[in-house]
């Protein structure tokens, strides 16, 4: 017994470095696994607090660029208000698409592009109704999916991380995809597995797919800028560059599907009796 | 509670808001970013305590994964920054180290900045191993880390001499 104390006094400090290392060790590798939460992150009140601090005064620097894209935004959904039943000009908007779709408005207060798997943080929280895996958009197009939330914050996983898949489809003839990030150039995007047997052209449109109980379908997402084969699969690889610029973002909606409930549940239901 | 305790408090919690509300941001061609807040555990007294030292290096790194979204990556290249500090003062100043009085934040010799280099680098390749987490992607991890190193050596040590200039 005395041994033991011993050793444990001679070695306090390495036992107290291996303790502490073994918890940021398993903080990581809790943040690399993909269907987990993290236990730290920027969705709460003090760093939320600071980000909202800086952000208040950060956010007069481009008022005249946002006021722009919001104005752009209003000139779009007015040429489909005026012109009616066009159901060709209504992609750029999530409330055409038939579904239970609820937008609320949010702005954005730290955002992050130079890493493998990059983060937003927004100021809306559980008081304003955000739960996790609502879609975020742009006035441009999709920016990401809601990870964690707090009161008044949340945190979103951007489109530029590694970890993120979203269900894509290029515009014109339907044929699917999956978006992912391969952790390089903050304008791009690839969208991989797509059939040999579509059409695609430089300049073709991407947008979200059918398949995804978080996003409406056809919202814009980017332009194909590149098209390589995969030599394995013999699928199409696409390089998409995205309509949204991810480096500057302010005002953001985000999407609530009122069914997801309802789908998963029956989605779990149909596989359990399977 | 006497100086050096109230002294290095200052330090922790200057460091952090620098780091948080300016180095954070720069994104320099698109994804470099200084980490200077490791300052706080070089500069930390010699003989200070190494539990306190190992401790506020924990929490040091936890609050800037925090504001990162970064998981635990900080937290786990600090606390071995921490832990391996008295080896790289033993390579830097010699064995007997405990013995000289080492001030870090004085004129820039040869040994001060190879210690300054060595933690530098470690911390930084924790880091960057830690946060991309794959070893295919190793040439991305090493480029990586001697941008960031570079650009955080240069912030570093301009920080401890516009704070305290050496005396000519």
């Amino acid at each position: 017994m005395q041994q033991i104390f011993n050793f444990i006094f001679k070695n306090s400090i390495l036992l107290l470095f291996l303790l502490l290392l073994g918890i940021s060790l398993s903080l990581v590798i809790q943040s690399h696994s993909y269907h987990r939460s993290r236990s730290v992150t920027s969705a709460n009140a003090v760093s939320g607090y600071v980000y909202q601090k800086i952000n208040d005064v950060e956010q007069y620097f481009s008022l005249k660029t946002e006021n722009e894209k919001l104005a752009a935004e209003n000139a779009e959904l007015k040429k489909i208000l005026y012109n009616g039943k066009d159901s060709i000009a209504t992609t750029t908007t999530p409330t055409a698409v038939t579904g239970n779709f609820v937008v609320t408005q949010s702005r954005v207060i730290s955002n992050s592009f130079g890493k493998r798997d990059n983060y937003l943080t927004i100021n809306s929280g559980t008081n304003d109704g955000v739960k996790r895996d609502m879609g975020v958009v742009s006035s441009l197009g999709v920016i990401g999916i809601i990870e964690n939330t707090s009161k008044n914050y949340s945190t979103v996983i951007s489109v530029l991380n590694t970890r993120i898949k979203l269900d894509a489809k290029i515009k014109k003839n339907n044929h699917f995809g999956t978006l992912k990030w391969d952790g390089k150039n903050a304008g791009f995007a690839l969208l991989t597995e797509v059939p040999r047997l579509a059409e695609v052209n430089k300049g073709d449109t991407i947008v979200t797919g059918g398949r995804s109980v978080i996003f409406p379908e056809n919202i814009p997402i980017g332009k194909i800028e590149k098209v390589f084969i995969d030599k394995k699969t013999n699928y199409y690889t696409l390089q998409i560059r995205l309509f949204n610029d991810m480096t500057s973002l302010d005002h953001v909606y985000i999407i609530e599907n009122k069914d997801i409930q309802e789908i998963t549940t029956l989605e779990a239901q149909t596989t359990a009796n399977e | 509670m006497n100086s050096t305790v109230i002294t290095n408090i200052a330090r922790f919690i200057l460091l952090l808001a620098v780091q948080v509300f300016i180095f954070n941001r720069i994104n320099l061609f698109g994804f470099i970013n200084p980490y200077p807040y490791i300052l706080f555990i070089l500069l930390y007294p010699v003989n200070g305590s190494k539990a306190g030292l190992l401790l506020s290096s924990f929490f040091l790194g936890l609050i800037v994964d925090m504001f990162l979204n970064s998981g635990g990556v900080h937290a786990a290249a600090c606390v071995t920054l921490a832990y391996l500090r008295p080896t790289f003062f033993k390579f830097s100043f010699g064995i007997s180290y405990e013995y000289q009085t080492i001030k870090i934040n004085e004129r820039l010799t040869p040994e001060r900045f190879s210690f300054i280099l060595i933690s530098v680098v470690t911390h930084h390749i924790i880091l960057y191993l830690l946060e991309i987490f794959s070893f295919s992607l190793i040439l991305d991890i090493l480029w990586r880390t001697l941008l960031t190193t570079v650009f955080t050596l240069i912030i570093s040590t301009t920080i401890i001499y516009l704070i305290k200039p050496g005396k000519q």
